[in-house]
C-alpha cells in the first residue's frame, strides 16, 4: 500500500513537472530577488513576477527551488493548458 | 512637450516613470534622486542583512532598463519647491521646471529621542547605506540592543543574530505586535525568537545610549538598569518625507494629502507612495500604506493622471506575506485595532487599516506553529492571518481581497469546524 501510494505520489509529482510551470502573484512580490539568485539555470525570476508572467523560459525544469526559497508566497505551480489529456 | 518631473526613485517613482514613458514616447522626463543606489528592492535589504543574498541581488533594473526608459536622471536633494513658477531646486544642481510634478520621497525612519540617539553604532534600517553600515559595525561588535516594533525590528533581531552577534529585544510592553498580532500569535513569534537565542526584555525601555569616544558602549533602562552592547538598532517606525510639500503650502496631515487621483491640494502636483495619505472614496477616510504593491500601484495611477488620463486609485485589501522569526505569515485585511507602544509612527510594511478592525466574529485553529485567524463579517471575511503551513493564504486573499459573499459556507465556521477544509471547497467552488 505504501509502495503503491508512492509511486502514484511520484507519478502525479512527474506530471505536474511535465505540463505545468511555476506562476507569480504579483501583488506580492517585492522583487528580492531571492528566486533568480537560487534558481540553478540562472532564469531572471524576478524578472517575470516584475511584469506578472508565467516563468514560460524553455529552461525552465519546474524544479521548484523558486518556489521553496521565495520568503513572500509568490510563487506557486500552475497546471498549464498546453498539454491536457486528450490532446495527445 | 509636458515636462515630466518625479522626486524619488523608489517603487513608486520607478512605476510612474515606466507608465509616462508608454503613454508618452517622446516626453521630457527628469527623475531627482538622492539615493546614490537608485532603484533597489528596499523590503530585500532584510535578506541582504541576514546574508541570505549578495548586495547586488538588490539591484532590480539593469542599465539596459534604464536606457530604455530614456529619462534624464539628476541626482541630488530636493530642497525647495515652488508651486507658483513650477520652480524644483535641487541644491547645487539648480532648479528644474515642471508641468506636472510627482513626489515619491518615500518615508524615513522615526530617530529615537532620548540622549545619546546620534552616537556611531546607533543605527535603522532604511535603505542600502543603513545595511551597509549595520554589516560593517557588526563585524566589530559582540551585543546588539534592538528597539521598536512591527516587521523592522524583528528583521533587524534576525539580521543581527545571523551575523553572529548576541541580540536583546526590548519590548515596551508585555507582548510583540499587540495592534496586529493577537496574544497567541505575539508567544508564538516570542518563542521562536528565544528558542534562536535572542533575549527578550519586556516592559523595558531604553532611557539613554551610553557612549564613549563618540560610540556606543551600552544602554541605561528606565529602570535603571545597564547593558553593554556596541549596536542599538532602531525600528519604531517611519515617517513620510514631506518637508518638501509642508514648506511649498501643500496640505498635509499624517502624510501628503492627495485625493483619489493622487492629485494634491495643488492641481499640478502629484503625490503617491509611502509619503501619501490618499482618499479612499468608498470609506471616506484618507490612509498612509507603507507597502511595495500599493506603491508601486499608485506610482501608476499617479502618472496617468499626470497625462490628464483620469484613473483612480481604488484602496485594495492590504497585503504582506513575510517571514517573521521564521515563521511565514500572511496578513489580509482588518486583523487587529488599538495601538503598538514600540512603534511611535507606522510601521514599515504595513498598512494603517490592518488596525481598523470593527466588531467581528473571531475564529482561530492551531495546531504546533500553524495558525489561522478569521475576521468575520455579516456576509464577508474581513482579515485574516495565516501563520505556518500557507496552503490558505492565497484563498483566503482570493476571498478577502473582492469582498467576496461567504454566506454559502458562513454558518460552517465555528469553533472546532474543520476551517482549511471548508474554505478549500469554497474556494475551488468559486473559481470554477
Amino acid at each position: 500500500m505504501g509502495i503503491q501510494l508512492s509511486l502514484s505520489n511520484e507519478s502525479q509529482r512527474r506530471e505536474v513537472l511535465a505540463t505545468g510551470h511555476v506562476v507569480p502573484e504579483q501583488a506580492r512580490c517585492v522583487q528580492c530577488g531571492i528566486c533568480s539568485f537560487n534558481c540553478p539555470l540562472g532564469i531572471d525570476v524576478r524578472r517575470h513576477a516584475w511584469l506578472g508572467e508565467p516563468i514560460d523560459d524553455s529552461h525552465c525544469l519546474t524544479c521548484g527551488e523558486c518556489v521553496r526559497r521565495c520568503p513572500r508566497g509568490v510563487l506557486s505551480f500552475e497546471r498549464t493548458e498546453l498539454f491536457k489529456k486528450g490532446d495527445e | 512637450m509636458t515636462r515630466y518631473v518625479i522626486v524619488g526613485t523608489g517603487v513608486t517613482g520607478v512605476a510612474a516613470i515606466s507608465t509616462l514613458r508608454t503613454l508618452e514616447r517622446s516626453a521630457e522626463i527628469t527623475v531627482v534622486g538622492d539615493d546614490p543606489h537608485g532603484f533597489y528592492s528596499r523590503p530585500g535589504l532584510a535578506y541582504y542583512l541576514n546574508d541570505e543574498i549578495p548586495e547586488k541581488q538588490l539591484t532590480i533594473f539593469s542599465k539596459e532598463d534604464w536606457k530604455r526608459l530614456n529619462i534624464r536622471y539628476v541626482r541630488g536633494f530636493a530642497t525647495h519647491l515652488n508651486p507658483q513658477n513650477h520652480q524644483l531646486e535641487i541644491g547645487s544642481a539648480g532648479n528644474l521646471t515642471y508641468d506636472r510634478l510627482l513626489l515619491a520621497t518615500g518615508s524615513t525612519a522615526v530617530p529615537l529621542n532620548i540622549s545619546g540617539w546620534n552616537l556611531q553604532g546607533v543605527v535603522k534600517l532604511d535603505d542600502f547605506n543603513d545595511a551597509h553600515r549595520i554589516i560593517t559595525l557588526a563585524r566589530r561588535a559582540r551585543t546588539a540592543i534592538v528597539v521598536g516594533g512591527g516587521i523592522i525590528a524583528v528583521e533587524l533581531v534576525e539580521g543581527l543574530l545571523a551575523r553572529g552577534l548576541k541580540v536583546h529585544y526590548f519590548l515596551r510592553g508585555d507582548r510583540y505586535w499587540p495592534n496586529v498580532l493577537d496574544e497567541a500569535e505575539s508567544r508564538l513569534l516570542e518563542h521562536r525568537l528565544a528558542d534562536e537565542g535572542v533575549i527578550l526584555h519586556f516592559h523595558t525601555e531604553a532611557a539613554e545610549v551610553l557612549g564613549k569616544r563618540g560610540k556606543v558602549v551600552g544602554i541605561r533602562t528606565t529602570k535603571g538598569e545597564t547593558i553593554r552592547c556596541e549596536i542599538v538598532a532602531v525600528g519604531i517606525g517611519v515617517k513620510p518625507r514631506m518637508e518638501l510639500a509642508k514648506t511649498a503650502g501643500l496640505a498635509t496631515e499624517r502624510g501628503i494629502l492627495a485625493d483619489e487621483t493622487l492629485q494634491t491640494s495643488d492641481p499640478d502636483i502629484f503625490a503617491a507612495g509611502d509619503v501619501s495619505q490618499v482618499h479612499d472614496p468608498l470609506s471616506g477616510q484618507s490612509f498612509i500604506d507603507t507597502l511595495w504593491h500599493p506603491a508601486r500601484v499608485k506610482g501608476k495611477v499617479a502618472a496617468l493622471n499626470m497625462t490628464g488620463r483620469r484613473s483612480i486609485y481604488y484602496r485594495k485589501v492590504a497585503v504582506n506575506v513575510l517571514r517573521l522569526a521564521g515563521v511565514m505569515t500572511t496578513i489580509i485585511g482588518a486583523v487587529g485595532s488599538g495601538v503598538d507602544d514600540d512603534i511611535v509612527s507606522v510601521a514599515r510594511g504595513s498598512s494603517e487599516t490592518w488596525h481598523q478592525l470593527p466588531h467581528t466574529i473571531t475564529l482561530e485553529s492551531s495546531t504546533d506553529v500553524n495558525h489561522v485567524r478569521l475576521m468575520i463579517g455579516e456576509q464577508t471575511l474581513l482579515g485574516a492571518m495565516v501563520m505556518g503551513e500557507q496552503k490558505l493564504s492565497l484563498p483566503l486573499q482570493d476571498i478577502i481581497s473582492p469582498k467576496m459573499d461567504i454566506t454559502p459556507v458562513r454558518h460552517l465556521l465555528q469553533p472546532g469546524a474543520p476551517l482549511g477544509q471548508i474554505l478549500m471547497d469554497f474556494w475551488s467552488k468559486i473559481r470554477m
